[in-house]
């Protein structure tokens, strides 16, 4: 068994049934035991086998779930003000991203997913260091695997203007907390037969 | 422009391109999807291509192309500011990342238009005025937010796959550097919920001062 790359995601915990909440279970395990750039090639099979836009929207949605969770509960943390202040504000954008998506899935004609409950590894400002940052990570690797199987171009435009969102959430956050804010030259995607096994139950035959 | 008074839904929709900026629901769109390639007309119209990358070549090569430039633009610059030597510290030692990262950005797009059987654009000849530290970082910071919106201006327009995936994992690395950078001038490093895209023609017409025509 290898190393965990990022155990605090492995830590948290995701209850809801739906495809959304399955994914996004898978999406995490990926990332924690082979690091995010693993979760772009992930979401990246599933999406493209996803029933369309509103799929993909609909994950997308229960991610920025995950986020804006995330944040909300950072807020009872003495996180200090500097990422006090980058936590809410950040906070307060994954709820916008919340809000855009809900309403893209109802004019698409679908039903907007479910908000699953969520149980995060949370108690202590190194805590919020190491998860938000990794959470970031996740969210570009997602949206960047995501984003080149939505249909409606309007959709996908959107999509990357959250990405960069998040990627400047991420790069912020290492910043502020003493790590390298662009490590990558390339947003990086490990392709792993292991990753790719994972998706497996999300991909319709 | 957004207007940030806008409800989300609405800014949303709008981020697309101006012609986004009313009441545009996705349901009034429905099954517009098989008219690929197609300019609609009407209120509701997305558009199919950006005519501001024509001149660097048609299709995904000339997208490549103008952003092969602007990653042109970003090297120099970031190798003019090394020659400057007026940064020292957390600044320069990321300034000196970034740089390194806007070079294989070049790289990698200059073989990918190779691939895709283009001819790769020119070097630029560029020039920037560099006198002071926090001016340095400031126009760093300016220059990387450009690079950001011209890559998410771009993407709704990729055709193939492969580029679009490229243009992605190059757009979030300048997303990056430029909230380190705007973060490290004292600015906010996300400035709303919602990236702006930039045309092709506002990004050049924004990068203008720094090239040098002779």
């Amino acid at each position: 068994m290898n190393r965990l790359a990022h155990p605090r995601l492995a830590a948290v915990e995701i209850e809801g049934m739906t495809r959304s909440a399955f994914l996004l279970r898978a999406v995490l395990g990926a990332g924690a035991v082979y690091g995010t750039a693993a979760v772009t090639p992930l979401v990246r099979r599933a999406a493209a086998q996803a029933g369309g836009d509103v799929d993909v929207v609909n994950f997308a949605l229960t991610l920025e779930y995950l986020e804006a969770d995330f944040y909300r509960r950072a807020r009872e943390i003495d996180l200090g003000m500097e990422l006090a202040i980058l936590a809410e504000e950040f906070g307060n954008h994954e709820r916008e991203h919340v809000d855009g998506l809900v309403a893209t899935v109802e004019e698409l004609g679908g039903r907007p997913a479910e908000r699953p409950r969520f149980t995060f590894p949370l108690t202590s400002r190194a805590d919020f260091e190491k998860l938000a940052v990794t959470l970031e990570d996740t969210g570009v690797s997602a949206y960047n695997g995501a984003a080149p199987a939505i249909s409606d171009k309007r959709i996908l435009a959107a999509a990357g203007g959250i990405v960069q969102v998040e990627a400047r959430h991420a790069a912020a956050l290492r910043l502020a907390t003493g790590e390298d804010p662009s490590p990558d030259t390339f947003e990086p995607a490990l392709e792993r037969d292991e990753v790719l096994r994972a998706v497996e139950p999300f991909i319709a035959s | 422009m957004t207007d940030p008074n806008l409800p989300s839904r609405r800014r949303f929709l709008a981020l697309g391109g101006a012609s986004l900026a009313g009441a545009v629901t996705l349901g009034a769109c429905g099954g517009s999807e098989d008219e690929e390639g197609g300019e609609r007309g009407g209120a509701e119209s997305f558009p199919t291509s950006d005519p501001g990358t024509r001149r660097f070549g048609e299709g995904d090569v000339g997208i490549a192309n103008y952003a092969l430039t602007l990653e042109y633009v970003e090297a120099d610059f970031y190798a003019a500011v090394a020659e400057a030597d007026l940064l020292s510290g957390e600044a320069l030692e990321l300034v000196r990342r970034f740089g390194e990262q806007e070079d294989e950005h070049v790289t990698a797009l200059t073989r990918l238009i190779r691939d895709a059987g283009g001819k790769p654009a020119d070097k630029p000849r560029t020039e920037f005025p560099l006198e002071r530290a926090e001016a340095v970082l400031e126009l760093a910071a300016t220059v990387e937010d450009l690079g950001a919106r011209a890559y998410l201006g771009q993407a709704a327009f990729i055709k193939d796959p492969e580029i679009l995936a490229a243009a992605l994992s190059i757009h979030s690395v300048e997303a990056r550097h430029a909230a380190a950078l705007a973060e490290l001038t004292g600015q906010k490093p996300a400035r709303s919920a919602y990236a702006e895209p930039a045309t092709a023609a506002e990004v050049l017409e924004s990068v203008q001062p720094f090239l040098r025509s002779s």
